[in-house]
């Protein structure tokens, strides 16, 4: 089972993350714990949560929380993708899941997800990052430590330094 | 100034492992070229022509004395003994090994200084008037305002991997626009109403291949709500700023694309959510600020134009002249700002060696409360100078080439590296400044002639600020050879303007001509006193262009 990192420690993942041209082809697996792409989560809603196994939805650049908004509390992880690390908007929608939608389920970086972007995801609300398969994911682990301190506050602790002191 | 606390100098420390633990992982191959690029970049490290480029950030042109001292002696010790003053305000060495930047980057960090967001996609140096906090006519001290979007600007973690650069000034003074706010993707204009200090925020102005001036998208935020009115303009434009194509990335492409109303009401509804929550500015953390810029030890028995003053401003007609363009009005009674120019005719723009560095630190010390600001311009200012001693300081000025009276003149001229160091560069700048210092030098024509800003640019990123300068001259490639293509009209000054385009460009050695022309014919033109921008403006592009053209025909 490929491993992940989770809430700070290296764990076990039984998610599946299919693309929406797996699921035309294959189907829906029948069992299972499945992230799927939004587009076939709009599409096949209901069908999909009729599935033995829990569902996850994965959002692409572009696609905003707003579009899941009303189905959070029935989904227990969001994924959000970088195709490259280099996109950013998955920033702000992590944020916009924890802060305006008060999300409390797992949000997990996935796509083109590395050790040196690691400590902005979690301040952003990312918990859980699945590490680009070719890296040591025992070294990306070592990203969630590169500062002790920082001056804005977070989705971990909100407060500014100004509120800290 | 900013005085660091611990947590400062951790966050520097921890960040100085950081990269150099990233530098290590790309020496030895765990990085790739693109992955460590953005990290570099956001340390302020280019690969540039020659070498890395590393650029050193100046938080709103403020330094101390020590800091331009050991700016002097990295130039010395890993570079080639100079480095240069940017356009917007910060230090760049042309010659650092990578292998080297982060001890260079843990001897900054021991005074407090570093590279941080310097460059890449992310939230820039915040810059700001070079004369803030002594600028009699502005509302208050713009510094610590500055300070705290540093704060909240660095190391943000949602802003990290923006579409593109990104790029805020602070300006506090009415109707004029000293910190070019008109040009900047967040320009930010303190204004008091009622007694409350606010905020006039515009958006969407920048140079480069799209040069637009900003518009306004609140007009009055109030203190409290700086940071956050701030956080809901970077939300917006982090998530629906273009990221297909880099040359249309810029907030300005996406405030235009929606509109100004469209993308005002995006930035309130996000501002809706993120008022008066935890972000909020407490006016514990602002007098906090302000305290870091308390005034210095002012001679309160100091008076304006002392004996001392007039009489040396009787007897030497070079510092006379010297006096009446680089020495500026300061709000307390017997002090003056002063600029050293760093444009001498045969010395890149902006260029100051090792040695240099030391003397200026002296003389910052000596004369200055151990102070001292670059500017986008290119130049240093001493701030706090006691009138009763600008002589003895011009007199050391001049011995050590800092006291051309050109400021604001023709050959004061604003130029990036160009093609002599830059990589991006289609074309040089430094040749074609030194060439048109060269053919003006005669410096009673100069002044004759008033204030011109002319500024080169050697490629449309325009790092020369070429569409501000009334003159602007930006290279460009045409079939693998260097030509000139100028604009006229352009401000940095009462509000930021972009200039128009002349016509087709110039070979090189057809620029020095051209100004020539253009300068005779606003010399022909001029009515008393007018500016030569003035006299643009009267006159229209259309002769200017003729003229211009003229051997042509």
């Amino acid at each position: 089972m490929p491993a992940i990192i989770k809430d700070g420690t290296i764990v076990d993942d039984s998610w599946q993350r299919l693309t929406a041209e797996q699921i035309e082809q294959q189907g829906l697996p029948a069992e299972g714990d499945l992230i799927v792409p939004l587009p076939v989560w709009q599409a096949q809603r209901d069908a999909i949560a009729a599935r033995a196994g829990r569902t996850a939805v994965c959002l692409e650049p572009g696609e905003e929380p707003s579009e899941i908004a009303a189905d959070l509390d029935r989904l227990p992880l969001v994924a959000i993708d970088f195709p490259a690390f280099k996109d950013g908007r998955g920033y702000s929608y992590a944020r916009e899941l924890r802060t305006r939608y008060q999300y409390t389920g797992e949000v997990r970086a996935v796509g083109d997800v590395l050790r040196d972007q690691l400590f902005y995801m979690h301040r952003v609300g990312f918990n859980a990052f699945q590490i680009r398969a070719d890296r040591d994911i025992e070294d990306a682990l070592n990203g969630l430590k590169d500062f002790s301190v920082t001056y804005q506050g977070d989705v971990n602790d909100p407060r500014p330094i100004y509120r800290r002191r | 100034m900013y005085v660091y606390q611990d947590y400062d100098r951790q966050l520097l420390n921890e960040r100085v492992a950081q990269f150099r633990d990233q530098t290590r992982r790309y020496l030895d191959g765990q990085l790739s070229d693109d992955e460590f690029l953005p990290l570099r970049l956001q340390n302020g490290l280019y690969i540039q022509r020659y070498a890395p480029m590393l650029r050193v950030s100046v938080p709103y042109g403020m330094l101390n004395s020590t800091q331009l001292r050991t700016l002097g002696h990295i130039a010395r010790t890993w570079d080639k003994g100079y480095a240069h003053v940017s356009t917007r305000q910060n230090i760049q060495y042309n010659w650092p090994e990578l292998e080297n930047v982060p001890d260079i980057l843990a001897e900054l960090a021991k005074v407090e200084m570093h590279a941080i967001q310097t460059s890449g996609n992310c939230i820039r140096n915040v810059t700001t008037d070079e004369f803030a906090g002594i600028n009699a006519a502005e509302v208050e001290d713009p510094r610590p305002w500055c300070e705290i979007i540093r704060q909240w600007a660095t190391f943000n973690p949602e802003f990290a991997y923006l579409p593109r650069k990104f790029k805020i000034a602070v300006n506090a003074v009415p109707n004029e626009d000293p910190a070019l706010i008109g040009v900047h993707d967040i320009g930010v204009q303190i204004v008091h109403r009622d007694g409350e200090t606010g905020f006039t925020v515009l958006a969407g102005g920048g140079l480069g291949r799209t040069p637009m001036t900003g518009e306004v998208i609140g007009e009055f935020v109030p203190w409290q709500h700086l940071l956050s009115y701030l956080e809901a303009i970077l939300r917006v434009y982090n998530k629906y700023g273009n990221r297909d194509n880099k040359y249309k990335a810029r907030i300005k492409i996406l405030v235009k694309a929606l509109g100004a109303e469209k993308f005002r009401e995006l930035t309130e509804a996000e501002f809706a959510e993120l008022k008066d929550g935890p972000i909020t500015l407490t006016a514990d953390e602002v007098d906090r600020m302000r305290g870091h810029f308390s005034e210095p030890a002012y001679d309160g028995s100091a008076t304006d134009q002392p004996a001392a003053l007039t009489e040396a401003l009787a007897s030497s007609k070079a510092f006379n002249r010297w006096y009446h363009t680089n020495v500026h009005a300061h709000r307390q009674p017997g002090y003056a700002a002063v600029t050293l120019t760093l444009k001498k005719t045969g010395r890149a723009p902006g260029d100051i060696t090792d040695t240099e560095f030391d003397a200026v630190a002296d003389l910052a010390d000596q004369y200055s409360f151990g102070e001292l600001r670059t500017t986008h311009q290119q130049n240093i200012v001493l701030g706090d100078v006691r009138q009763d001693q600008l002589f003895a300081l011009w007199e050391a000025l001049e011995v050590l080439g800092f006291a051309t009276p050109n400021l604001k003149l023709l050959t004061d001229i604003i130029a990036c590296p160009g093609g002599d160091f830059c990589s991006l560069a289609n074309a040089k700048s430094i040749p074609i400044a030194e060439a048109i210092q060269r053919h003006f030098e005669d410096m009673d024509y100069l002044h004759d002639l008033g204030p011109i800003d002319l500024n080169i640019s050697g490629c449309m990123n325009a790092c020369g600020h070429h569409h501000i300068g009334h003159i602007g001259i930006l290279g460009v490639d045409k079939k693998g050879r260097e030509y000139y293509q100028i604009t006229l009209g352009g401000r940095g000054d009462k509000t930021s303007r972009i200039g128009e385009k002349l016509g087709p460009s110039f070979e090189a050695d057809e620029v020095v001509p051209v100004i020539a022309r253009l300068v005779d014919l606003y010399v022909e033109q001029r009515q008393p006193d007018e500016l030569f921008i003035d006299t643009y403006e009267r006159l229209g592009i259309d002769p200017f262009k003729e003229r211009a053209y003229a051997s042509h025909h």
